[in-house]
């Protein structure tokens, strides 16, 4: 016989005992199974929160913030600074004016609807030209707010997530009461969390008085950002740090996923030495109450290493049974889940869905696999090396 | 105790399989370990706060300040035996990376509603003395190695100094330690007067006040009467405990104590599997054995306790281990850096019933398994 | 003198097999005298291990009644059995069923657990019966390390370790080569006469039954004939 004819001979031999030991092999099976249902529920977490951060950020937007700032709460502009902004080279112009806005970033204290606790939801006051600057930005239901008064249009995220948002309905912050006539949608980005407002009427209640605390602006061209930032950093009037939008959410996302994989990669690789030794206890058990049969095959001529490589593919085989079967669950259960969380870097809510990505679910078969190997490698040893004649003499 | 010994000789009837089920166990019981001080940092703060003290915010947001004449109004208020004030610096040391909390406070004021921040008398003088001076906590000194008598210089990313600029020099007077070993040492307090003379903008307000009152049980009266005080003001606020605050901060971060324990539930019950499948093969292994034992006279009961006794054997050897790993990593050598890391004594004892627990979960099967096989049609399979 | 030590009267013993009713015992009465050594001889299926089986309080007649000593055994629950048989009755298998991951010592001490002795007391009567069955120096030896017959001879040691009156020998020289099982079954006839066990062995073995004071042949679950050795 060839080697490939003895090797599935004796893999054949091998599975179709399986049903023999159907609690050991199915032991294998799950602990692989929850190996990979564990790791790719914990990240996809962290790359749900990094999408939804990401999605927001355009290449061509930037956000403008005092010079230091680490987030929009913590910046200050003045409006003497938006109008220098807004007159600079780089920043592009539609038919009446710059796209440029001054915006206002306060928390609120809005209930989730989950927990019936309080969470801070982020109050964005903004500019006529907000919406335009963000492109995939569309009001689905109701209408913009009107300037001047105490109306919101509320990201979609937000308002399923959280209490008192319904079309047409009122919500009181503080002595103030607010009606929310709209809601907005933005590709599942991060702005969904978000309420808005027009900037006057949050500066007012907020006593902030002609102060803002980011500026948006849409570049001409991705590129214009050096040339906008040579302008600013030019003008002794101002001492901004201009970013571009995609890389502030990137960055302010960054903690969070960070924490998340800080957590989750040594957790896995932990399950997953656990799950290694189960599958060794799987497959030597297997092997030594196969001793006699495996020594039969010797005695007549099956060369070891079709014997041990045999070893090898059942055990391979189990695990990515497994694998597929605890990435397919967190990818059915977890895939799309929404929840909310507080991102530490903006001191706000934001709402994500976990995201059982492709390259989670490859991540997860890769583990699934170099615990099956590592896991048959060496019962598969200890078969080949068992001395032919102990085997015979042994039950 | 006489049959420890055959007990313990069964355990290793099989070495390799006997090994790998414990190292298993092993791995599960450390996970919890790190898992539970995990759970300490997103929930350890709210058992830690005190029902004694309740904290006074804007009602709007928390990001909001208050006029600092609330000071004297909420002091006046019956009941409350102390009032401190707290407000944000916003700051980070040398890079925006290094990120942790500094409170800009009336010392004394401050030290008198938390009495469990310890501080040494002398530098705790030097602290009152100094303005420009700082009180840092223990993780935060040896986190970047400052000494006493250092001068930092602080980045605020909120507050401007009256010379323009957003560095302020600090003068480390004192370092401070908290009474349980789960406490946050990882703050910078500032004083508040030299802050709040320093800053460009926003003078004369505070962050937030901090309330010690005389009993546990009006706590909610004294809330309701500081809140009534302002009812009518621009500047409204929101009192809670500080445990019912802390929780509701927690609860911010959402439902990761419940993903916690999902993990945990995911783990256990693989490990169950593992063991119980041991337990079982071991058991299907030595019926004859077993049956020689009841032949012997050995009760029914006597060969459960056997069967039981291993199993619940090779948990606590594994669990042990694991749960003593947990331990030294995170409290003895603290290799993990986030606040409140730690591994309280209710974790441990809930760890210490788990294991006990899953030693007769593991093994209750097998074991009813060998205490009714009957001996005749067990030796017949000898 | 002697007096009975076994009554067993008018028993019969039925097994469920499937939806047939099996007899493996019929209305069988026997009388075992103390100080006896009877083998008891009959081709397979004839009830030998199971009439052996009853007498030790492993299986119950399905009527008739079992009187070993002062017990009637039909009427003790399991339980009790238990208790009975680590006291009163010393099995030796075929297969010596010792455990593998004791040594020859602590697989004589086993019986001893069942009783109030203490470790010493308990180590001291274990070193006695191996030195009666001749291996005081293989007490460190785990049974792999030994032979067959020496593995018998433990299973006996094991056997009389808490001095019961009576031996249970089920094929004891089955797995043993001739001369081993002549040692064996010397053994055997060296406790029954010295040590005043009385031993019921079965076997299928005619010469091994030579060495028994009587021999019981048995066929379909009753008693043939008496042969007197």
């Amino acid at each position: 016989m060839s080697w490939l004819q003895q090797i599935i001979a004796v893999t054949v031999l091998n599975l179709r005992s399986i049903p023999q030991r159907l609690g050991a092999s199915l032991v294998a099976i799950v602990g692989v199974a929850a190996v990979v249902g564990v790791f790719a529920g914990v990240l996809s977490m962290a790359s749900g929160f990094k999408k939804t951060m990401i999605a927001a950020g355009a290449t061509d937007s930037v956000v403008i913030l005092r010079a230091g700032s680490t987030g929009e709460l913590a910046s200050a502009i003045s409006n003497e600074q938006i109008q220098i902004i807004r007159t600079a080279p780089g920043v592009r112009r539609n038919s009446t004016a710059p796209e440029v806005s001054g915006e206002l970033y306060v928390v609120v204290d809005v209930a989730k609807k989950s927990t019936d606790e309080s969470a801070n939801v982020p109050l964005r006051g903004v500019q006529p030209g907000a919406f335009a600057i963000r492109e995939n930005m569309s009001i689905i239901e109701g209408r913009s707010f009107e300037e001047g008064k105490n109306e919101l249009v509320v990201g979609r995220s937000a308002q399923r997530q959280f209490k008192g948002l319904e079309l047409g309905g009122t919500i009181p912050f503080g002595v103030v009461e607010w009606t929310v006539v709209g809601v907005f949608e933005d590709d599942g980005s991060v702005s969904e969390s978000e309420l808005w407002a027009d900037v006057r009427v949050v500066q007012a209640t907020y006593r902030r008085g002609n102060s803002f605390q980011t500026v948006r602006a849409k570049l001409q061209s991705p590129d214009s950002i050096d040339e906008l930032k040579a302008a600013l950093d030019a003008d002794p009037r101002i001492d901004v740090d201009v970013v571009n939008e995609r890389e502030f959410y990137s960055q302010q996302s960054k903690a969070m996923s960070d924490l998340i994989s800080f957590v989750g990669y040594p957790l896995t690789i932990l399950m997953s030495i656990g799950a290694i030794f189960g599958a060794l206890n799987t497959m030597y058990s297997s092997i030594s109450a196969r001793a006699k049969e495996i020594a039969t095959l010797r005695a007549i001529g099956f060369r070891p290493l079709a014997i041990l490589i045999s070893v090898i593919i059942e055990s391979g085989a189990l695990a990515i049974i497994g694998g597929i079967l605890g990435g397919g669950l967190a990818w059915l259960f977890l895939n799309g889940f929404t929840v909310s969380t507080l991102n530490s870097a903006s001191f706000s809510q934001v709402v994500f869905d976990f995201a059982v990505s492709p390259t989670l679910i490859v991540q997860g078969l890769i583990a699934a696999i170099v615990i099956g190997l590592v896991g048959g490698l060496f019962p598969a040893i200890r078969a080949v090396r068992l001395p032919v004649t102990t085997a015979l003499r042994e039950l | 105790m006489k049959y420890l010994y055959l007990v313990w000789k069964s355990l290793w009837r099989k070495k390799v399989r006997t090994i790998l089920t414990i190292l298993s166990v092993f791995i599960a019981f450390l996970l919890f370990g790190l898992l539970s001080a995990l759970n300490q940092v997103f929930g350890g703060s709210a058992d830690l706060a005190n029902a004694q003290r309740l904290v006074t915010l804007d009602k709007i947001s928390i990001i909001n300040s208050l006029p600092s004449a609330y000071l004297q109004r909420i002091e006046s208020v019956a009941g409350v035996e102390r009032v401190a004030h707290a407000s944000w610096f916003g700051g980070y040391y040398q890079d925006p990376k290094n990120q942790f909390a500094q409170f800009a406070v009336d010392p004394e004021r401050y030290l008198g509603v938390y009495p469990e921040v310890l501080v040494a008398e002398e530098q705790r003088d030097r602290w009152m003395r100094t303005r420009d001076s700082v009180l840092v906590g223990r993780d935060l000194m040896e986190a970047f190695e400052w000494s006493v008598g250092d001068r930092i210089p602080m980045y605020s990313s909120i507050w401007t100094n009256k010379s323009g600029g957003q560095v302020w020099d600090f003068e480390i007077a004192g370092v401070f330690d908290s009474d349980d070993p789960r406490g946050n040492t990882q703050l910078m307090l500032i004083q508040y007067d030299y802050f709040d003379e320093g800053r460009a903008f926003g003078n004369g307000t505070m962050g937030w006040f901090i309330l010690s009152i005389d009993g546990a049980g009006n706590a909610a009266e004294i809330a309701n009467a500081v809140d009534t005080q302002f009812a009518n003001s621009p500047n409204q606020t929101k009192t809670s405990t500080e445990a019912a605050f802390a929780e509701s901060f927690i609860s911010q971060y959402g439902n990761i104590a419940l993903i916690i324990s999902l993990i945990l539930t995911a783990v256990f019950f693989t490990i169950l599997l593992v063991s119980g499948n041991t337990m079982a093969q071991s058991v299907r292994e030595r019926i004859p054995e077993l049956a020689v034992l009841k032949t012997l006279g050995f009760q029914d009961k006597g060969v459960l306790g056997i069967v039981l006794a291993e199993s619940t054997f090779v948990m606590l050897i594994g669990g042990g281990l694991g749960l003593g790993v947990a331990v030294l990593i995170v409290n003895v050598l603290g290799l993990v850096p986030l606040p409140g890391f730690y591994l309280d004594g209710a974790a441990l004892m809930q760890g210490g019933v788990y294991i006990l627990l899953a030693g007769l979960l593991a093994g209750i099967f097998p074991a009813i398994r060998a205490m009714r096989l009957t001996i005749i049609d067990a030796l017949s399979r000898a | 003198m002697s007096k009975d030590l076994v009554v067993l009267t008018d028993i019969s013993r039925t097994y469920q097999k499937g939806k047939e009713k099996v007899e493996v015992l019929h209305k069988l009465d026997l009388t075992i005298e103390e100080g006896d050594f009877l083998a008891l001889m009959g081709p397979s299926g004839s009830g030998k291990t199971t009439l052996l089986n009853m007498l030790g309080g492993l299986d119950k007649p399905t009527s008739g009644s079992v009187r070993v000593g002062n017990d009637e055994l039909q009427n003790m629950s399991s339980s009790a059995l238990s208790r009975w048989r680590a006291n009163n009755i010393g099995f030796i298998f075929q297969f010596y069923n010792l455990l593998p991951v004791l040594t020859a010592q602590k697989n004589v001490e086993l019986p001893l657990l069942l009783t109030n002795l203490n470790g010493k007391e308990r180590a001291r009567r274990a070193a006695t019966a191996l030195s009666i069955v001749g291996l005081e120096d293989r007490a460190n030896h785990y049974p792999r390390e030994l032979s067959g017959g020496q593995e018998q001879r433990v299973a006996i040691a094991r056997a009389i370790v808490s001095d019961p009156n009576l031996l249970l020998c089920d094929e004891p020289t089955g797995d043993l080569d001739r001369e081993t099982a002549d040692e064996i079954l010397q053994l055997l006839q060296a406790l029954n006469r010295d040590h005043n066990k009385t031993i019921v062995m079965v076997t299928h073995d005619a010469q091994a039954a030579e060495y028994a004071k009587h021999v019981l042949h048995m066929d379909k679950g009753t008693l043939a004939t008496e042969v007197a050795a």
